[in-house]
């Protein structure tokens, strides 16, 4: 148990190595200068923008050999500091970060989890009944096989600008005129404005989850041990106790590997309804050429995606008694 | 009493037809008795003892029915066969080493199971526990996970949970197949063990290695094809088979009570044929030194001597008057 | 993506049908052709993807009014606009079908490009094994956990001008470890096989191995990892075009869903103009997933239906 985890805690750390490598590369790799970039939005004076600019590529350390920049970076890294927004300057792209990231995990973690159980067991029902498998199958592949941003436009379409009715607003975390606060007013804002991008979420991962699991079912009332509780004439719901908790294993290390995924469904779903989640933000930042912005948020988004899929290994130890065995030497 | 299985016909459905394994089938095991059933790989002896306990979804009874104690068995009624599993028939699968839910402890699994059947695991605990002993294993195997346990181990457990309820049938598949040779001595052993501790009245032994039916078996049926070749006391089919196929088995065994590969079984030139629109007359005539203008109609099943019944013109004519089996 | 099978069931519902076309040869082609025409899945499926096909190749001889012509906005679907026209009055069928033939080609390119970097590196970890399978299986784990459409937008937030042809190279840069995993796992079952071990015995150069004895058992599982990568690409294409991520000049379903939410189409009730593209999205990807589900039952008779 203990070389799973730890196999798995180096592969997380390398993964995070060769993401902030990548994100340091990549604009020294593009042309276009961030520090112009900044400055320009400054609008100064001709003769103040020299000496702003030296004062910047100094600050920001660009004029200094690769290595030591790519030193400078990983001290930086390690004290927290990923550098100044561009696009809300002067702030740090930490506290801006801090701003938003509420909001993304308030929509990712209850779309997660509650697509992933609900999705399940719906799947698990469908396999082999072939009522319920003729009406879930279809609806949960073509859940799947739609965009985010179409059925975010859509949800926002038909319950938000009217298609149907104007049930939800149309974006925002919360409304314009409020001020945040503990009170049922602003909750019940954050709740409305929250429901249709959860939605957007939880109805493609559903789908996913519900066929896998599905077919997972399938498999596993398939196997022997399955066919051998039959024949010791095992009622029907122990078979499928045992099949379900089976095939939860795979689903699980499922969960690990979309959670990339859904991340990418919350930039585009957060987008469609402006709701200030850090993809929202991620927008923003490449909207408004804010370098460092964009790499302290890829970088941040990284870590909560190790951070996910390291607890998700933590359950899968748990759950599965196969990994436990293997300390007490069988 | 006992187990009587009379014209059974079973299939499986398949996109290009039924497959026949089993075709018109018929014997009985008396209690006590230990039945060995033989053949090659493919003849239809695993799908003949799985349709006794519980039919794959793509397996159909055509015809025929079974008695089992004088009571009709329903084979086909999955449903109404669930409350004779386990109690009144029991079945040690040919994939004994994967027949535990692999992430359950072993003791968990029984207990559960025979929850769900309605027994207290409480007061079956010192029985199975006892048993665990009796086949040479240590009480705490119940504490483990399937994967902890070697395959011996397996099968072994395996045998136990089968017969914990004292089954009226055992059908035992394959079980010394992938075992070593001292192995499948022990488990041998065990089968006679369990049948004189009245485990089990009736066992079905179901191999292609007639080695290990010489060992337990008290008579011997064999298979071709789906259909039934010859039945007799288990020394006689042994020392004067007189169906050709049985004789080729046989004479391809170099000297009864060592281990033998399946290849030695296939040992015989030729391939059986396919159960897929199989060819009429004798199945075996296409590898049968013997076979002559007769065999082009289908051989009938019939008492030859007093308890030894064959399928083959060759004796055709020295049937006893009644076919009774 | 999530419908692409996981390790272990990959492994556990790819063997018997890799046991199957281990067994026979000939037959199996035909056999294959009786059950694919007979299957209904498939069929839907492809049928569904092939009309699409056939439409963004023959769709511009029907486009009465050119792209970039302007007529009275925000007329809805009518005998002369079949999809109406947008905010700008520009014809939404014309941008349908520059925007259908885009998306097709960028999804093409980068299923195409993920299923053969997969491919490579799946038959060359699975079959080398030791420290080369060690070392790709950690690379491919990386850009797994790695939140591809993050990693897209940062490389596409740094390039200042991005087209249909990068746009598919960057796509199957990051989505090639499902093929892979896929792959490698199958490679690694028929690996264990009988035959490959007499033929590496038998002295042949591993090149050789895997291009006779390995790839045309897996051909089917390629097919079936093709489709699903195909698919994914589409889906992961609209959602970066619908960033404003895509190709800077030029049409596809994604920027016409980023061109109608942009310009108020959910306020206007300009519904025709962003119905269309993501609607064409799900059928084609269902299509596709569909296709995969029949093909699978195809090649894999545990699966088929009794
Ligand atoms: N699920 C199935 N579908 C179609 N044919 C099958 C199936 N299972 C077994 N068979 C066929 O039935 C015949 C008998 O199989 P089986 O009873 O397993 O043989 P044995 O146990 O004697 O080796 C074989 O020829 C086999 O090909
Ligand atoms: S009936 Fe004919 S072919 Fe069949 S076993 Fe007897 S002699 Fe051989
Ligand atoms: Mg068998």
């Amino acid at each position: 148990m203990r070389r799973y985890l730890v196999r798995k805690l180096i592969i997380y750390i390398l993964t995070f190595f060769v993401a902030a490598t990548i994100d340091w590369i990549l604009p020294r790799l593009v042309s276009g200068n961030p520090i112009s970039i900044l400055l320009s939005k400054m609008s100064l004076q001709p003769g103040t923008y020299n000496a702003t600019y030296k004062l910047y590529m100094n600050a920001f350390g660009f004029n200094r050999p690769w290595w030591k920049q790519y030193l400078t970076f990983w001290t930086a890294l390690f004290h927290g500091n990923l550098g100044i927004s561009i696009y809300q300057f002067p702030k740090p792209v930490t506290s801006v970060i801090a701003d938003y990231v509420l909001f993304t995990l308030a929509l990712l973690i209850p779309a997660i989890l509650l697509a992933y159980f609900a999705g399940n067991r719906v799947g698990a029902m469908a396999a082999r009944r072939k009522l319920l498998d003729n009406s879930v199958l279809p609806v949960s592949y073509l859940l799947t096989a739609t965009a985010y941003p179409w059925l975010a436009l859509l949800l926002a379409f038909l319950f938000a600008a009217g298609g149907i009715g104007h049930f939800f607003p149309i974006s925002g975390g919360f409304s314009y005129g409020l001020l945040p606060s503990w009170n049922w007013t602003f909750i019940w804002s954050l709740v409305t404005h929250w429901f249709l991008p959860f939605l957007t979420l939880f109805l493609v991962a559903f789908g996913g989850w519900a066929i896998g699991m599905r077919n997972l079912i399938i498999y596993e009332l398939e196997s022997d041990y399955t066919h051998y509780l039959e024949a010791l004439g095992a009622p029907t719901r122990l078979v499928r106790r045992y099949a379900y908790r089976n095939a939860v294993l795979p689903q699980l290390t499922g969960l690990a590997l979309s959670l990339g995924m859904v991340v990418g469904g919350a930039v585009v779903t957060e987008v469609t309804f402006a709701y200030p989640g850090l993809g929202y933000l991620v927008f923003q930042a490449v909207g408004n050429n804010d370098y460092f912005l964009l790499q302290g948020i890829f970088l941040f988004i990284i870590a909560g995606v190790l951070i996910a899929n390291f607890v998700i290994d933590i359950v899968y130890v748990i759950v599965d008694p196969r990994t436990r065995v293997g300390i007490s030497g069988a | 009493m006992g187990l009587t299985v009379d014209h059974l016909q079973v299939c499986y459905r398949t996109l290009r037809g039924d497959v026949k394994a089993v075709d018109d089938v018929t014997f009985s095991i008396e209690d006590r008795e230990i039945m060995g059933l033989a053949g090659e790989s493919g003849c239809g002896k695993s799908t003949l003892g799985n349709s006794l306990v519980r039919m794959d979804v793509r397996m159909r009874q055509l015809g025929g029915h079974v008695e089992l104690d004088g009571k009709e068995l329903p084979i086909s009624d999955s449903r109404a066969m669930r409350d004779f599993r386990f109690k009144e028939i029991s079945i040690v699968p040919q994939y004994a080493m994967s027949a535990l839910n692999p992430t359950r402890r072993v003791g968990r699994m029984v207990a559960e199971l025979l929850k769900a059947r309605g027994f207290d695991y409480k007061s079956a605990l010192p029985e199975l526990e006892r048993r665990v002993k009796l086949v040479g294993l240590d009480a705490d195997i119940l504490k483990r996970y399937p994967i902890e346990l070697s395959g011996g181990m397996k099968q072994r457990v395996v045998m136990v949970i089968s017969t914990l309820l004292n089954p009226s049938l055992l059908i035992a598949d394959e079980i010394t197949s992938a075992l070593d040779v001292s192995t499948q001595r022990a488990v041998g052993e065990m089968l006679l063990e369990f049948r004189d501790r009245n485990f089990v009245k009736t066992t079905m032994v179901i191999t292609h290695d007639l080695s290990i039916l010489a060992q337990v078996a008290d008579t011997i049926l064999v298979m071709y094809a789906g259909k039934l070749a010859e039945k007799a006391k288990a020394d006689v089919v042994i020392n004067n088979p007189l169906h050709p196929y049985t004789q080729l088995l046989i004479s391809s065994l170099p000297d009864v009570g060592i281990r033998h590969d399946e290849h030695t079984l296939v040992g015989i030139p030729g391939r059986p044929p396919p159960l897929l629109n199989p060819p009429v007359g004798c199945r075996f005539r296409d590898r049968c030194p013997f076979a002559f203008d007769r065999c082009t109609d289908e051989p009938p099943f019939v008492e030859v001597k007093p308890g030894h019944s064959v399928a083959c013109w060759l004796h055709a004519d020295g049937a006893l008057p009644s076919g009774g089996v | 993506m999530t419908v692409l099978k996981t390790d272990e069931a990959a492994e556990k519902a790819g063997a018997p049908d890799a046991a199957v076309s281990a067994g026979s040869g000939k037959p199996r082609r035909f056999e294959f052709l009786y059950f694919a025409l007979r299957n209904k899945k498939l069929l839907l499926g492809l049928s569904v993807v092939v009309l699409f096909v056939l439409f963004a190749v023959f769709g511009p001889l029907f486009v009465q009014h050119p792209m970039l012509n302007y007529y009275i906005p925000f007329r809805p679907p009518s005998s002369s606009f079949w999809f109406g026209t947008n905010y700008f009055g520009q014809d939404v069928f014309s941008e349908f079908v520059s925007g259908l033939r885009e998306s097709l080609l960028v999804g093409l390119l980068g299923g195409c490009g993920a299923t053969v970097i997969g491919m490579t590196l799946g038959f060359v970890s699975g079959y080398k094994g030791g420290l080369i399978d060690e070392a790709l299986n950690v690379l491919c784990n990386i850009f797994l956990t790695m939140p591809v459409l993050v990693l897209l937008i940062l490389v596409a937030g740094f390039l200042h001008h991005t087209s249909g042809l990068i746009e598919g190279i960057l796509i199957a840069c990051t989505t090639w470890t499902w093929s892979m995993r896929a792959i490698r796992a199958q490679t690694f079952s028929l690996v264990s096989r009988d035959f490959v071990g007499l033929a590496r015995l038998s002295g042949e150069k591993s090149r050789q191995i895997i291009m006779r004895e390995i790839a045309p058992n897996m051909s089917s599982y390629l097919l079936l990892v093709f489709i699903l990568s195909f698919g994914g690409a589409i889906l992961t294409a609209a959602s970066l075009d619908y960033l404003g991520l895509g190709p800077t000049n030029g049409m596809s379903l994604g920027i016409m869903m980023q061109q109608a939410s942009d310009w108020n189409s959910l306020q206007l009730h300009l519904w025709w103009w962003f119905v269309p593209p993501g609607a064409a999205i799900t059928c084609i990807v269902g299509g596709l997933y569909l296709a995969n589900v029949g093909l699978d039952e195809v090649f894999n008779p545990k699966l088929r239906e009794l």
